[in-house]
């Protein structure tokens, strides 16, 4: 744990002079870089493992898909890139290299200054994400004024461009949230996420509770403005078939972990986890054959005691020796194709080793971290 | 909408209650016609007046009323699955209601079996009751979570004192689990909705609804809030009490794909009008009306290599309150010409049980 500190400590570009700083920026792999993230929520009965390892990379400017069924983590994994977790919930382990600043280790303080500037997300739920009490107006102004150092005036200029560019007409600045329709509170949301210029965006269920039509209009206002801001932009999604339209890349997540990672057409066109494969089939596509596909029996596991090995091995049909005992690793079967699935291959033993001595290291800082708290 | 729909020879024939001041008595349910279509509505309007103000209501001309329904011409056929598909605020969670009389019909028509559904007495409501039932959305929060399954699935026939002794509840009961997919059904029995996963929930209001026998089942949204990987099942359940217990179903949902994978016909509503109604197969794959089109094209597809001229339509629903004039669409409408704008489109036979309301079609 130290020896990763240590090295994020190292890498930071703070510690570099100015020149060489911008440099070390433009020659870093991704925007995004979240290695083995862990975040738990702690419960009187024990931790809920509810993102257990998770990793992928975002590129500037592009577009990533994390989907899953509810409960599968997705929410969790995206508060824990900005740190926004509930009370009882904590980054265990894992880093998330925004730029090659390790963001799982900042303050708090640090923290403020890249949520909305750099970072921003729109809210699952327009409805309950806006304050009722408040202008609209008001409520994109206040994170401008927070972070760049404007007079009032030059801030409401700037929410009215913003409500221009997201369709809103600007003389509708002044009103509440009840004033608008449901379609209408996304586009006040979107806009307050582009408030501060931020180079990437969080879509938190965006389009979730809209109507067709509706959610079909704000799915081409973000296409047209990741295009025209160059923004990069991460979408939750329950609807894969959303994430196939929309993202460049997909994450497919389960019980708490990715099962598969890769491009989109990789994903949809060339599934290789069971997992994927049942839940592509499970949405219904009008330009194929009409059918029912059977559902995938039994239920995603309870976090809080995972089952040994692969957490989708009960439900799985092909599900044989290792999986119930071994745990997956995410293995690159093409380029830039990651599945985690003993069916392309069995890790060798080092690795489980290295990895079950991974997770004892971690029940063992869990328990610190609770004897910790307990005194 | 009326003119080309004309209604089957041996539908209205009934319409003449026995009962006195022309109420329908539940005999009249009982000696109901057992051919023909289940409901035919014609012309169904159903206008919820809008509160007003004392003052307002004084100086205002006239009332004003939110046309839910306006001018619905529908056969529903016995055992056929029918989806209700459209935006929110279309009127088809209102059709699904009326037809349960949970709402009045304000004008129109509307057949059970032949039988005016606004002239039923109270006894005669109470025995179609059983007949009608509905399945919520939210499995969450439409069972009772301090009642065990079984005295959830027994509720309705206690209410409606259908049996008449604990060994007839207890079979009727289990066959209602098991026809719902809880095999054994034993094992539910004494369980509470808690220890329930949300798709065996689903399943507990499906039993709740059928225990009865009842000829209509509406199913408003039924698998919304369903996780996809468990929704399928709940769909073929739904398909399968079709075929086995004959039960019709009225499937409403804003989701055409949905509709296209479990439904026989779909109806397009918007704003309180069927646009477009047909086979499912025909409406999907060879929609006419100019909403409809837009509503497919919409429909997100789980293949990126697909990518699809997408029709977006501009703005929101309009109100129900003060309806565009002429075709109600005309102003969201990529295809309007000037006539639109003016003159309301009737239904136009294309073929088969194919019809749409569009003036632009021959």
């Amino acid at each position: 744990m130290s020896a990763a500190t240590a090295k994020a400590k190292k890498g930071a570009p703070a510690a570099k002079p100015a020149a060489e700083k911008k440099a070390a920026r433009i020659e870093h792999p991704g925007l995004l870089d979240v290695r083995d993230l862990k975040a738990y929520f702690r419960l009187s009965a024990g931790w809920v493992k509810a993102v257990d390892g998770i990793s992928f990379t975002l590129e500037p400017g592009e577009s990533l898909g994390l989907a899953g069924e509810s409960g599968c983590g997705k929410t969790t994994a995206a508060t824990a890139l900005i740190k926004l977790l509930p009370e009882n919930g904590r980054i265990v382990s894992g880093e998330v290299l925004f730029d090659g600043i390790n963001l799982a280790k900042r303050t708090e303080f640090g923290m403020s200054k890249i949520r909305w500037k750099e970072i921003s997300m729109i809210f699952q739920g327009a409805m309950n994400a806006l304050n009722p009490v408040k202008e609209v107006g008001d409520q994109i102004i206040e994170p401008i004024r927070l972070h760049d150092n404007i007079g009032e005036k030059a801030a409401l200029a700037r929410a009215k461009e913003l409500f221009e560019l997201v369709g809103i007409n600007p003389k509708r600045i002044g009103e509440y949230p009840h004033q608008m329709s449901g379609g209408m509170r996304q586009r006040a949301m979107i806009a307050m996420a582009l408030a501060c210029n931020p180079r990437l965006v969080i879509g938190d269920e965006p389009t979730t509770a809209l109507d067709v039509m509706v959610q079909a209009q704000i799915l081409e206002l973000i296409e047209k403005l990741r295009e025209e801001l160059d923004l990069s932009f991460i979408l939750i999604s329950h609807d894969l078939s959303v994430m196939a339209e929309t993202c460049d890349k997909g994450v497919i997540m389960y019980a708490g972990r990715v099962v598969e990672s890769g491009s989109v057409e990789q994903i949809f066109n060339n599934a290789e986890h069971p997992y994927t494969r049942r839940l592509i089939k499970s949405f219904p596509n009008i330009h194929e054959k009409r059918e029912m596909v059977s559902s995938i029996p039994g239920d995603p596991p309870n976090l809080l005691y995972p089952p040994p090995g692969c957490n989708f091995s009960p439900r799985c049909e092909r599900c044989f020796e290792p999986c119930t005992s071994v745990e997956p690793q995410l293995t690159e079967i093409e380029p830039g194709h990651f599945v985690s699935c003993h069916l392309f291959g069995v890790p060798d033993q080092a690795t489980q080793d290295a990895a079950s001595a991974d997770v004892a290291a971690t029940d063992a800082h869990l328990a610190a971290a609770l004897e910790a708290e307990a005194q | 909408m009326s003119s080309t729909v004309t209604p089957p020879a041996d539908a209205p024939a009934a319409a003449a209650p026995s009962g006195k001041t022309g109420r329908v008595c539940p005999e009249d349910l009982q000696k109901a016609q057992t051919g023909g279509s289940l409901f035919d509505l014609h012309d169904l309007q159903v206008h919820f007046p809008i509160q007003q103000g004392f003052f307002k209501s004084m100086v205002a001309t006239q009332k004003k009323y939110v046309h839910a329904l306006d001018g619905i011409d529908l056969q529903i056929a016995r055992g056929e699955i029918l989806a209700l598909v459209g935006e929110s605020g279309c009127g088809k969670t209102t059709l699904g209601r009326t037809l349960l009389r949970l709402e009045k019909s304000t004008g129109g028509t509307a057949l059970y079996k032949g039988l005016p559904l606004n002239k039923f007495s109270e006894k005669a409501l109470r025995e179609y009751r059983k007949k009608a039932q509905i399945i919520f959305q939210d499995p969450y929060n439409a069972i009772n979570p301090k009642q065990t399954i079984f005295d959830i699935v027994a509720e309705p026939l206690l209410v409606n004192q259908v049996v008449h002794s604990e060994k007839e509840k207890e079979a009727r009961v289990i066959k209602a689990l098991e026809e719902s997919g809880l095999r054994p059904a034993r094992d539910y029995l004494f369980r509470y909705p808690h220890e329930l996963s949300g798709g065996q929930r689903q399943r507990v209001c499906i039993a709740g609804a059928v225990v009865l026998g009842p000829d209509l089942i509406v199913a408003d949204e039924p698998v919304a809030s369903l996780d996809v990987s468990i929704r399928n099942d709940i769909l073929k359940l739904m398909v399968a009490q079709k075929e086995t217990l004959g039960v019709t179903y009225i499937f409403i949902t804003h989701d055409l794909s949905l509709a296209w994978v479990i439904s026989d016909r779909i109806a397009v509503m918007y704003l309180g009008k069927i646009v477009e109604i047909g086979e499912t197969e025909e409406v999907v794959k060879n929609p006419r009306h100019p909403y409809t089109k837009a509503l497919i094209s919409v429909i997100p597809v789980p293949d990126p290599t697909k990518k699809r001229e997408r029709i977006i339509l501009k703005g929101e629903t309009p109100n129900p309150i003060d309806l565009p004039t002429g075709c109600r669409f005309h102003p969201r409408c990529p295809e309007c010409m000037d006539i639109c704008k003016e003159q309301t489109p009737t239904d136009i036979h294309l073929g088969g049980n194919h019809y749409a309301a569009c003036l632009r079609l021959p």
